[in-house]
């Protein structure tokens, strides 16, 4: 009988309504992505970049520890001594379809020059284009050299 | 040293050790680990970077195991609290000064000082003054330094006093301010010279061209056999993405030790040359055009059999360098007499063949290497022994220095070595045969014996003066003598002569006649018959054919040459031009092809060079040592031995199924051991009277070979730009 009169009246219908209504008037998650975008760690990591310093002299001396201690074999440098007789790359190569984002590159760098940003919105439309080159990973360091500078210092004391 | 046992203890573990010997070689013997930075075992005891301090039971110090003797009873803790207390304050006195640069340090990955900072080091310095700092020496075009890493070990400074025998470098200054430096400012220039990279324990002393070009840890180790004198050198490449980055000694006692010359260290330099041939190439209509390899050696083998055909098979020379592998060499002697003729050679730089049929089956030393140390007695014959074969000369100095071994010289001007010599009997008015004969009769005359008949003419009225005589009786005494035969020797216009009243000289004084080939494979060369009169293992042939020379002289119709030959590689002569110029069907399978190949070849076939094809290489001392190819070829070179293989097959000759070098080899190790009978001396020869003549063209030790003059690195050093191609006598 209770059942009965419990299916006449819809109360499992309404019982579930009573969810969705509640869901409706409560605060959203969602985020309007592109528009809007999730706070990010300064620790992110994304997009590699190459930096210089303040005088616009390229930081990587061509250790080749960050090639070392690539877990995915992603890194790739060749190296010689540059016309101001310093140890220069000749060329340094991230494959982007290898790389595991792990970021021990950054932690091996004793010049804070390979960095991965927090940059993740990029895509690739031709074949070839996975490779980050030398060029490219220092043209992204001068872009955005404020954010990763910014990044380092909020990140410097746990270090 | 006495070889008298004594017993003591390293470690709670008894040892017997010969009295005298140093702590550190009986722990070295035993396996047991003692940290060192000065100690080596071919250098003396420095004693002066106090690494390898151990505890020894009742001193009241830690002593230097490195030059701590042992006595009976000794109690040796070397892993004891004192020891390792006293080795971590060592340490930190050593790091005190030393930069922290190790991520742009070449050294870096192979640091002695950065293996043992990991071991004994603390993780942060207490020091925090200033650092001292040195200018850079600048020690010429293969050595570079960063002198504020030196630590002061000194190997460089014995390597120079005790086995280059030039004091090149020394210490300057007291205390914090001692330097390494060579006082006023010069290159290094000795042969062996860049054996103190591999010395320096960090990273001050280091591989000029190699510089900043890679990491120790992402190379591959290959073992290498040098091709660039008769040696047969032990090398290691370090190959990175199938390049050779560079080349570091491989140790092997009774061949080089740990030492290799700068020739075999730097000639890697010349493996990427821009002349480097990359593609095949033909000839067509006086232009060259890349080509794929079947159509190259098609040409190459369609040009050959017209020659043959049209000409007959004497109108083709085949030509090679006694630096191809073994296996070249067999394949190309194989290739020539398959198709009939007997133009063949690889004595490239010979000018008097007068004498051939008495060749020895093969130019060997006559003992080891090693035993030219232990010999009594040296005379070397024609040889600028220090620039032809570094590393027998180095030997040759330790017997003199160490041993006390009487070395004379017979040579057309007199060439520096940094030892007591006997004799230095240079040309002065008269020649190399007529100190030699003036030698024989000296030597005849002490022993009372009878000149032998062929040789009557040349000793005839020769007074040899108290200079010879010495020679002469150094040579007659003693258990091991030996009367060496090099380059120049060999390449004189009077090398009959010589080699008679060697051979002479040597019966007469009971001495061995050793041999110095010219490049790494002249005892294989002859082994495998590239000789105009011989086949393999010395035998016979019925109609000798053209030598080098008379090839070259010819205007042959066709000429095949195996192993980059260019003209600095021949004796000079202007019929050269003129003969391949005019030959139908010139084949150059070379690495390069210069300026100088391209006008004279019709069919370039790009052949790899030592470091990049399997082979064997036979040293003087009969030595076959068997190594695989390291790197890639470049372009689409191939390994010569491959190329030969399918040139015989086209050509449709029976037997080159090779399918792999070792089978090349083992046919012809095969053939050698079954053919035993050696050579027979036919008639001696028979020297008229002696015209006092040294035309004998010098080769620069930089100008060996077509690898060598391409080493931009050795072509800058004082020797390379006295000469590359061969300097003036």
């Amino acid at each position: 009988m209770r059942s009965f009169i419990k299916t006449f009246f819809l109360w499992e219908l309404l019982q579930g309504l009573r969810v969705t209504l509640r869901a409706f008037f409560a605060p959203k998650f969602t985020v309007q992505y592109p528009e809007e975008k999730t706070p990010q760690s300064p620790r992110y990591r994304g997009l590699h970049a190459l930096r210089r310093y303040a005088n616009g002299q390229e930081r990587c001396i061509a250790c080749k520890l960050c090639e070392a201690v690539c877990p995915a074999l992603a890194i790739t440098i060749e190296s010689d001594v540059s016309t101001d007789g310093t140890r220069r790359t000749t060329r340094y190569d991230i494959d982007l379809f290898k790389c595991i984002y792990c970021g021990f590159c950054e932690e091996a760098c004793p010049v804070d020059a390979i960095v991965e940003t927090r940059i993740h919105e990029y895509h690739m439309e031709n074949r070839g284009e996975n490779i980050m080159t030398k060029d490219k990973l220092l043209a992204l360091g001068e872009r955005y050299e404020a954010m990763i500078a910014a990044d380092k210092a909020a990140d410097a004391r746990y270090r | 040293m006495s070889e008298e046992l004594v017993n003591i203890e390293v470690d709670g573990v008894p040892m017997q050790a010969r009295r005298n010997a140093m702590v550190i070689q009986v722990t070295d013997a035993s396996g047991v680990y003692i940290p060192r930075f000065c100690y080596h075992d071919k250098l003396s005891i420095a004693a002066n970077c106090r690494m390898c301090l151990v505890e020894v039971e009742k001193a009241p110090k830690p002593m230097p195991a490195c030059a701590t003797p042992v006595a009976e009873g000794m109690k040796v803790f070397t892993k004891s609290p004192r020891a390792i207390s006293a080795q971590k304050a060592t340490m930190e006195f050593l790091l005190i000064n030393h930069p922290l640069d190790c991520p742009i340090c070449d050294q870096g990955g192979e640091c002695e000082l950065q293996d043992l900072a990991l071991g004994f080091g603390r993780d942060v310095s207490r020091y925090s003054e200033r650092k001292r700092v040195f200018k850079d020496e600048n020690l010429g075009p293969l050595i570079s330094t960063d002198m504020t890493r030196c630590i002061h070990c000194t190997r460089c400074v014995r390597f120079g006093q005790e086995i280059a025998g030039v004091p090149a470098l020394g210490t300057i200054g007291r205390g914090e301010q001692t330097m390494i430096s060579t006082f006023i400012e010069q290159s290094i220039d000795h042969e062996l010279s860049a054996n103190i990279i591999d010395l320096c324990p960090v990273g001050a002393l280091n591989n000029k061209p190699y510089r900043y070009r890679a990491r120790a840890w992402e190379m591959t180790q290959v073992p290498l056999v040098s091709p660039h004198d008769c040696v047969g050198t032990n090398l290691s490449a370090h190959v990175l993405r199938g390049r050779v980055m560079r080349i570091v000694p491989r140790a092997n006692e009774a061949i080089n030790e740990s030492w290799i010359a700068d020739r075999d260290r730097f000639s890697c330099e010349g493996f990427y040359s821009t002349d480097r041939a990359v593609k095949p190439m033909l000839k067509q209509g006086g232009a060259w055009r890349e080509v794929d390899w079947e159509t190259a050696l098609e040409a190459a083998a369609k040009g050959l059999q017209q020659v043959v055909r049209e000409a007959g098979p004497a109108q083709v020379g085949v030509l090679a360098s006694p630096i191809a592998s073994l296996e070249e060499l067999a394949l190309t002697a194989k290739i020539a007499r398959g198709i009939g003729t007997n133009n063949l050679d690889h004595r490239l730089r010979r000018v008097d063949f007068r004498d051939q049929a008495n060749d020895p089956v093969a130019p060997m030393l006559g003992c080891s290497i090693a035993d030219i140390e232990q010999a009594s007695s040296v005379l070397v014959v024609g040889s600028n022994l220090r620039k032809e074969v570094p590393l027998i000369a180095h030997r040759v100095r330790q017997g003199a220095v160490r041993r006390g071994a009487n070395v004379s010289f017979i040579n057309p001007r007199p060439y520096e070595v940094r030892f007591p010599v006997t004799a230095n009997l240079t040309s002065n008015g008269l020649g190399m045969a007529q100190h030699l004969a003036a030698v024989l009769a000296a030597s005849l005359t002490a022993q009372g014996k009878v000149r032998p008949s062929n040789l009557a003419a040349a000793v005839e009225g020769v007074t040899p003066s108290a200079q010879h005589e010495a020679v002469a009786a150094a040579l007659a005494a003693g258990d091991l003598r030996v009367i060496l035969l090099g380059a120049l020797a060999q390449h004189h216009a009077a090398y009959s002569e010589l080699r008679a009243l060697a051979m002479a000289l040597a019966d007469a004084t009971g001495a061995r006649l050793g041999y110095l080939p010219e490049g790494g494979n002249g005892v294989g060369a002859a082994l495998a018959g590239v000789l105009p009169h011989r086949a393999a293992g010395g035998r016979a042939v019925a109609a000798p054919g053209l030598n080098a020379v008379e090839m070259l002289g010819a205007r042959l119709k066709a000429y095949v040459l195996v192993g980059g030959i260019e003209s600095a590689d021949l004796v000079p002569s202007s019929a050269i031009e003129a003969s391949m110029r005019g030959a139908d069907c010139v084949v150059a399978i070379t690495p390069y092809a210069s300026e100088e190949i391209l006008a004279n070849a019709s069919v370039i076939l790009p052949s790899a060079v030592f470091a990049e094809t399997s082979g064997t290489w036979v040293n003087v001392e009969g030595r076959w040592q068997s190594v695989a190819g390291v790197s890639k070829p470049a372009g689409e070179a191939r390994p010569a031995w491959k190329i030969l293989r399918v040139l015989g097959n086209l050509l449709g000759l029976a037997g080159f199924e090779y399918v792999s070098s070792d089978e090349v080899r083992d046919e012809l190790r095969h053939e050698l051991d079954s053919y035993t009978d050696g050579v027979a001396i036919t008639a001696a020869f028979a020297p008229g009277r002696l015209a006092a003549m040294d035309v004998t063209r010098e080769v620069g030790i930089y100008g060996v070979d077509a690898i060598v003059r391409r080493s931009a690195p050795l072509q800058a050093t004082v020797d390379g730009e006295m000469g590359a191609g061969g300097g003036a006598a």
